[in-house]
Formats: structure tokens, sequence, C-alpha cells
């Protein structure tokens, strides 16, 4: 059975280059838009690993990662976070709330593939 | 000989050269070429309404009936010109500085703004008037008459001549005053027809004199010798009508609404009055010259029984001078119709502001200010009360059968209006005189006028009947109409002229010193009979609750919108501010009402500001500041508040420079982030699909697909940096201008075509009016496109509303052109209006807006180039942006 991964992204076309390599390389891609009904989406597909972009539509990829790790359920669940935003405080920010890893764009696809792997693999 | 169909066409043709030349003098002034209309020549020329058909026809009768007393009639106004140019100047200042609009807004305005003078100043000056205005309606009858009796042509019905002619004045006078309702109320075109009707008269009554001293004299000697043989110069000069009617004719000058209207109320420059002063009574010296001799000759040639207030046309034809005779008529009608016309303007004036529209506001309890089109309300008044002024004359004339002479019904319409003489001199001179003394005044003076004079003037057939005038009503001698107090033999004028003044001066005097002023009185008071000491007085408002944009779109709704957004941007410039919105501070308040005033009178203006500010006109600290103040104390304390003014406007400008440096040091932040943000996205998308590409082994529509992606992301990075780098190019200030002659509605048109439905698939709906759109205009039209399509372009992406619509208009205003842009969506928050024009300020998501927020940026660096402006417009119910262009 494939590991599932749920990508939380706004712009279309990093989501159709996400989906691509992450297909290609054996996921289940789930995909999701919008930040204000992000959690939701998480509970629905209860994914095995979360992408997610910093600057969404309603509510900061910031704002959702601290309520995933309020959650018990989602305490633990492996998070790669991607954001446009490049600065120091950016990356502090993200270790700060939880974040299993930070990725600034643009990025290598092999490096996304490693990444993935790597915190999903116990 | 002159028919009388050649005449009636001939007055027609008149009346539309006058329609022409209104036309063209409010043509003038609108479209600012009219300098020449504010000289002092046309000031002093449009000051001859006070010679109207009564004195161009009624002089000379009154010359052949009462010798040389009709004198009297100019020397009261030259007094006055010459002596009291003091008194003049002070009028005028005060009407500049407080906006006055009539003489019935005048005394409400210096009584405390109170309606309750205003209302009876107007009735006043409605029943004054009326039978003046019958006077012109017959003295044109008349003339008419004269002219179908010596050409044997049918005559026409009198009654049917009148009312057509009240009919066409009430239309010319809807037409040339109420065109607009100006700021300051000045009329230019009717002005301009009545300098010039003010020409036609004076020169048709030299013609007439000269005719007579050379033309049937022998000249001047001649006429000298007939003068001494004549009865005329056997009258006696009876002291007290003499004094009497100096005294009268002076007080009318200055109290008769007309001539408020044109001393004051038109009045574009004080300096006017020191030419006026001497060119005006040189205008009556001409007029009165060649009266007696006219007089004299008259009473000479024509049969026994004629009518001497007709003699300046009978004269002529008597001669056969059938050209002359049309010229007097001419000169005649010019006198009737410019006083007819410039008192139904100042009546409806006193009418709309001070009787319909306190009805009107007291109707729509609560924030009436705001609600409804106040302008075609108070437009709508005004045409209706100009109607009403002109039925009203008719109607006098048609129950006062026209047979008195003229000369009793100008002295009776003088009488009645002098009764405000008290309270204006009262209150432009004594700080103590009281609302209720000057109502208690104006009431008994009203009175005694009505019960002495006006009433009698009906004849014993009308209200008074025969046994009233010789016994006394109920057959009390010492309330006999005429003789008050058993006091007999005295003349009927100079009687009811001294009685009401007593009265009235007296019931003025006493009542303000019993009665204890009101703050606001004290304050308007201050302002008035101060008003060359210092301009800045005691506070009136205090800093209420008022919302400015609140305030913004009551006053656009009174005074128009560019000249309310003309005020509101002058005093944000003073306070130191950008935009529209200056703070509610109580000098603004005051300022604003000022300016109201000028359109609807100070009453109401006071009632419309109170009903946003929320009611409290005078605090505690006011009144403190009121009740004792000496001329010392006010001197230093308006030094004091100077400075303390302008460290205020010091402190509130760093303090605006700091709250924009703080946004401006987080903004910088946010930019940075923004700009990576900007840039990454695009970038990401590329390098992910080009790996993508490399590592290749897809289908041919799989790599399409890939490669058309990078080319999007690769276009819009391009378009970024282009608008990032055209920034810095405009706010580096090295861009070249391609600046060429071209036109407005071409570069707007282009605008449209351009950016009226996007990629996006949002489409708006623009409406333009492309006739007013027509301005040559000397600039780039690329960088202008650019603007306007920017503006569109953002209409289309934000505007909210269901069937989103924008507006395009485009008006000249002074050297500049006003491009607006107005949506019907829900506008920006005001608290946003400030930041939309930095770099990046988008204020929603960015999915909708496509773009970095740099658009408004560029818009605003362009439009300073091309010497111009772009700024947010509030109150205007959605977004509004104007563009300002130089002409």
């Amino acid at each position: 059975m494939a590991r599932q991964v749920l990508l939380i992204e706004d712009e279309p076309n990093i989501i159709e280059a996400i989906s691509f390599i992450l297909s290609r390389d054996g996921w289940s891609v789930a995909t999701h838009a919008n930040g204000e009904t992000a959690l939701d989406a998480v509970e629905r597909h209860a994914p095995d690993a979360l992408v997610l972009d910093v600057m969404l539509p309603g509510r900061s990829g910031y704002e959702i990662l601290q309520d995933l790790r309020a959650n018990p359920d989602t305490a633990d669940l492996p998070v790669l976070m991607l954001t446009a935003r490049g600065q120091k405080k950016d990356r502090e920010t993200a270790d700060r709330l939880g974040a299993t890893r930070f990725m600034t764009k643009p990025f290598s696809n092999a490096e996304v593939l490693s990444v993935l792997r790597e915190i999903t693999d116990d | 000989m002159v028919g009388f169909n050649l005449l009636i066409g001939v007055s027609f043709a008149y009346v539309g050269f006058l329609f022409l030349v209104a036309f063209w003098g409010d043509r003038q002034a609108r479209t600012g070429r009219g300098a020449w209309l504010r000289t002092p020549i046309i000031y002093t020329l449009s000051l001859s309404i006070y010679c109207t058909a009564w004195t161009f026809y009624g002089a000379v009768g009154y010359a052949a009936r009462s010798g040389l007393e009709f004198v009297t009639i100019y020397l009261g106004p030259t007094l006055v010109m010459v002596g009291w140019w003091w008194v003049l100047r002070k009028l005028v200042r005060i009407g500049r500085a407080q906006r006055i609009t009539s003489i019935a807004d005048l005394i409400s305005s210096r009584y405390g703004k109170s309606n309750l003078l205003g209302v009876l100043v107007t009735l006043l000056a409605v029943v004054g008037t009326t039978p003046y205005i019958a006077l012109q309606l017959q003295s044109v009858v008349l003339s008419y008459s004269v002219f179908a009796d010596v050409s044997g042509d049918a005559q026409a019905d009198p009654e049917a001549t009148a009312f057509w002619v009240a009919a066409g004045l009430a239309a010319f006078t809807v037409l040339f005053g109420t065109r607009n309702l100006d700021a300051n109320e000045r009329h230019h075109g009717v002005v301009t027809a009545i300098a010039v009707e003010a020409v036609v008269k004076l020169v048709a009554l030299l013609a007439v004199g000269v005719f007579v001293v050379w033309g049937v004299s022998g000249g001047a000697g001649d006429i000298a010798a007939r003068i001494e043989a004549s009865a005329i110069s056997d009258w006696d000069i009876d002291g007290a009508r003499w004094a009497t009617m100096i005294f009268l004719s002076a007080a009318a000058f200055l109290t008769l609404p007309r001539m408020f209207q044109v001393l004051v109320v038109e009045n574009v420059d004080e300096k006017q009055l020191a030419t006026a002063s001497w060119a005006f009574p040189l205008y009556m010296f001409l007029m009165s010259l060649f009266v007696v001799p006219i007089a004299v000759v008259g009473l000479q040639v024509l049969p026994t029984g004629a009518n001497p207030d007709l003699f300046v046309l009978t004269v002529p034809l008597h001669f056969d001078q059938g050209g002359l005779a049309m010229l007097t008529f001419l000169g005649g009608f010019s006198s009737a119709t410019s006083m007819v016309i410039v008192a139904a303007i100042a009546l409806s004036t006193m009418m709309s502001n001070h009787i319909v529209m306190p009805i009107w506001l007291s109707t729509r309890s609560g924030g009436a200010a705001m609600s409804g089109d106040v302008r075609q309300i108070v437009l709508v008044a005004r045409r209706i009360s100009i109607a009403a002024v002109l039925g009203l004359g008719w109607l006098y004339y048609h129950f006062s059968g026209g047979g008195a002479a003229l000369a009793a019904i100008g002295l009776i319409s003088f009488a009645g209006v002098a009764q405000v003489l008290p309270a204006m001199i009262g209150g432009l001179f004594w700080r103590g005189a009281t609302r209720v003394g000057a109502a208690l005044g104006l009431t008994l003076g009203f009175l005694v006028w009505a019960y002495a004079l006006f009433l009698p003037s009906f004849g014993e057939t009308g209200i008074m009947s025969a046994a009233v005038m010789a016994d006394g009503p109920w057959g009390i001698g010492w309330l006999r109409p005429q003789a008050f107090f058993g006091v007999e033999g005295m003349d009927p004028v100079v009687h009811a002229i001294f009685w009401s003044m007593m009265f009235n001066t007296s019931g003025f005097i006493l009542g303000s010193l019993l009665s204890f002023p009101r703050p606001i009185e004290r304050l308007q008071g201050a302002q008035f009979v101060n008003v060359f000491e210092h301009s800045r007085t005691a506070q009136g408002w205090t800093r209420g609750n008022a919302e400015s944009e609140d305030l913004l779109v009551m006053a656009q709704r009174i005074m128009g919108p560019s000249e309310a957004q003309a005020l509101f941007q002058a005093e944000s410039a003073r306070q130191g501010k950008e935009g529209y919105l200056p703070d509610t501070t109580p000098d603004f308040l005051r300022l604003l009402e000022r300016e109201l005033s000028g359109s609807v009178g100070a009453a109401t203006a006071h009632a419309m500001v109170g009903q946003i500010v929320g009611g409290a006109s005078v605090s505690v600290d006011d009144l403190m500041a009121v009740a004792d103040e000496t001329q010392q104390i006010l001197e230093y304390s308006s030094q004091l508040e100077a400075k303390s003014e302008e460290l205020a406007r010091t402190a509130r400008q760093l303090q605006e420079a700091n709250e924009k440096l703080t946004a401006l040091s987080i903004q910088k932040d946010a930019f940075l982030s923004q700009i990576s943000h900007e840039l990454r996205t695009p970038m990401t998308s590329i390098r992910a699909f080009s790996e993508i590409l490399k590592e290749g082994g897809m289908e041919d529509a799989d790599t399409r697909k890939y490669s058309s992606i990078i080319q999007d992301e690769a276009i819009r990075l391009t378009r970024l940096l282009d608008d990032l780098l055209d920034l810095s190019v405009l706010e580096a200030g090295q861009v070249t201008l391609n600046v060429q002659p071209g036109n407005l509605h071409d570069v707007l048109e282009r605008a449209v075509s351009a950016a009226a439905s996007g990629r996006d698939g949002r489409h708006i709906d623009i409406r333009r009016q492309p006739t007013q759109e027509d301005f040559a205009i000397r600039t780039d039209p690329d960088r202008l496109a650019q603007v306007f399509i920017n503006l569109i372009a953002n209409a289309r992406k934000y505007c909210d509303a269901d069937t989103p619509r924008l507006t395009i208009s485009a008006a000249a205003h002074r050297d500049r052109i006003h491009v607006d842009f107005v949506d019907n969506g829900s506008g920006i928050p005001a608290d946003s209006q400030g930041m939309i024009f930095e770099k990046f300020s988008r204020l929603s998501d960015q999915q909708r807006a496509g773009g970095a927020g740099l658009g408004l940026a560029i818009c605003r660096e362009i439009m300073s180039k091309l010497g111009g402006g772009v700024t947010y417009l509030p109150g205007q119910g959605g977004a509004a942006f104007r563009v300002t262009l130089p002409r």
C-alpha cells in the first residue's frame, strides 16, 4: 500500500510540480489549497506526511502547524514546511512551532523526495 | 410713427439680446475668462438697479407734481455712498466673512443665527417689495399703452400684458438666477445683463434730455428761462418732507433686498466700493440732470391732464421722434426688468433659505443633511419662490387697479423695507443689541408701517374704510392711521416714517437692554461689530464626535462635489495632512459652517452641521471665553492662540511623519519579504519543471505542458522585474516622457478597451460621458493610459458589487482637469486609504490581485511626473480615485 502525502499549497503550478514528482516516486498524493480548511483536510486524509506552504489564503501555515502540534492525534505527524520567504526569522519560527523539516523555495526535486523519505522512515 | 406691433417685436428682440448677454456672462465666468466681470465699473452699473422704472418715468412725474423734491430720492444714496462708505465697507466685509446670502440672512446671522428673525425680515421684504414689483409691471403696461394710443392699433388687455411680462421675467430669473447653487450666490450672467440695461437706460434718458434742451428749446439758456417761468420753480421746499425723503431713500438704499443683493452679495472685491463711491453718485447725477427740463417742456407742450409720469415717452412722440421714443421705451423696460429680476433673486434666496429649508429640515429629523439631494431641493424651492414673488407682484397690480401715481407706491415700499435699518445698523455697531430687541423693533415698525401707510394705500374701498381713516378704529381718535396721538396735519409719509421708526428704534433699544443675549448671539455680535479688528474670534463649535467623512458627504450635497472637495483638501493641507479628510477641529467646523451658509443661509447651515456634530455647539469653556472679553484680553489671547495653533500644527505634522516612518519601517520588512516571495514563487515552478524535463522520459503532451508553464512563469517574473524597474526609474526621476498634444477622450478610449475585461474572466460595466471628455491635453499618452488602465483593472479586480460598475467622469476645475474613477463596491476603509499608494500594499489576498501591489505606486509616480496627481477620493460610496491633470 502506497504511503500517502497531503500537499497544502495554493500556487497551481507548484502543486502540479510537486504532485508529479511525488507520484512518480510512488507516493499517493492529495492536495488542498486553502489555509482555513486545511485542518479538516488533514483529519479527512489522515496522511503519513504533510507538505505545508507558509503563505496560504485564509490562514498561514504557521498557525496550521501550531494547531496540528497541539492536537495529540497529529502531534507527531511529519511536516515538511516550504516557504518562498527565505529569511532567517522564518526558519526560526518554523523550528519553534515544531516543523519536522523546513525548505526554502525554489527547491531541488531530489531533495524534497529524500527529505520526505527521511522524515517518514520509521 | 412707431407701430405697436413693431414695438412688440423690438421688445422681444431686446429680451432675446438680454438672454444672450446673460448666457455669455455666465459662460465667461464659468470658464474663468471673466476678469472684466469683476471690474468696479460693472459693479457700479449693477448698483443702478436702484434706478427703477419709478426713477426712470416717475422722477419726471414727481418733478411735474412736486418740484425739486424728486432730488431727495437721489440724494439719500449719494450721501450713503460718499459719507457712509465706511458702513458699506463694513457690510461688505461682514458679508464676505460670514458668507451672507441676503439681508434676512444678515439679520438672522447677526442675532445668533435666529430663524425667527430670518422669517420676519423675509416677510417684511416680501410685503415691502411686492408693491414695487407691481409698480414695474404697471410702468411696462403704461408704456405699451402709450404707443398703442398714439398708433391707434388695437390695444392689448393691460392685465394680460402685465401677466405675460411677469411670466417672462420669472422665466428669465429662473434660468439665470437658479442655474446652480453657487457657493457664494453670485450670478455673473444676471449682473452682466443688468450692467447692459444700466447703460441703455442712462443713454435713453440722456438722449431725451438732449433732445428737449437742444432740439425743442433753444439750448441751455432758453431752458433755464422756461424753468424760471414754470410752476416748478415756485414750489417751496418742505423741510420735514425733504429730511424724511432723504432719510428714507438713504435707508432704502441699504435695506432694499435687491440693493443688498448687488451691494454686498454680488460684490466680488471690497475695493470696488472705492470706485463706486464716486461713480454711482455720478450715474445718479446724470440720470437726474434732465428731469426738470423734460418735466417743464412736457407741461408746456402737452395738453393739460396728460400723465406727467409718461412725459419721457410722450414728449418725443409729440414731436414725432419715433426712434427716440423707442429708445426711451427700452430704457424704461430695462429699468423695470432689471429691478424685478434682482428683487426676485434676492427674495427667492430668502424664502428658500429661511422658510422652505427650515421646514424641510424639521420634517426630516436626524441626519437630514445626509440624505437626499439637498441642492436639488434648494433649487426647486428657489424656482417656486421666484414664481411666487412675481405672482404676488402681479396680484398686487391686479387688485390695486394699477391706478395710483408711481411715486406713491415707491415710497410705501421704501418705508417698509427701511424698518430693517435699526436692527441692521445696531447689529453692526452695538455689541449689546440682542435678538429680542431686533425682533421687537422689527415687529413694531412693521405693524405701524402696515397700519399707517401700507393698508391705507389700497384706497378707501380697500381694507381701511373711510370711517377708520377719518375717526380711527372703533372711533378711537388717537389711533387714526394718519394722525397718531392726535398729531394732525402731518404729511402721511412723514407721519408714518416718524412713528414707525420711533416705535421700531425704541423697541429695538429697550428690548436689547432688557434681554440677555444667548452665547451664540454674543459670539456673532462680536464677529460683526469687530469684523475689522480681529478676524479670529471665540469658538462656535467644540470638537464634536463628527466624522470628517460624514461632513464631506453633507458638504458635497450642498456645495457640490468639486467645491466641497477643494475646501476639505485645503483644510487638510493646512493641518499638515494629505488627502481630503482633515481633523474636525472647532476651527474647521466653523469654516465649514460659514461656507455652507453661503448656499443655504446661516441658520440652516448651523442646524445642518449641528445634526452631524451632535448638538454641542458651545461649551462651558467657550462661554467663559466670551463672557468677559475686553479688547486687550482678546488681542493677547488671539496672539497666544495663533502661537499655540502653530505649535499644534507642527506637532500634528511631526506625529504624522512619525506614524508614517513607523509604518514605512514595518513596510520595509514586509517589502523585502514580499519581494522575496514574489520572485521565489515563479522560480520554484521554473526550477521544479526544468529538473523534471531534464530527466526526460515523458510523453510529448506533458513535455509541452510543462514547457509552457516554465514560459508563463518566466513572463510573470519578467513583468514583476519590469514593474520594479519602472518604479525605481520613476522614483529616481530618470524617466524620459514622450509629451505630445492629444485628447483626453482618446486616451480614455484606449484604456477602457484595454482593461474593461481581463484574462481572469471578470468584467466591469463602465459608464462614461464621452461628450464631457473632450479636453485637449499635452501629456505622455502612453503613460497616462498606463495609469487609467491600472485604475480600471483595479476596479475590475476588487469591486465587490453584484454587478460591478465603474463611472468615469471628467471635468475642468480652474486650471486642472479632474478624471474621477468611482465604482459601486464597498470602497476602501478609511484606515487603509493612506497606505494604498505604497509599494506592495495589497489589501486582499494575492490570488485575486494577480499583481505584486505595485500598480498604484507606479500610478502615483507617473502622475507626479506628468504634473498632476492621483488621490483617493473618500465619501463617494465605492472606491474612488481622482486623477488630476494640468490643462
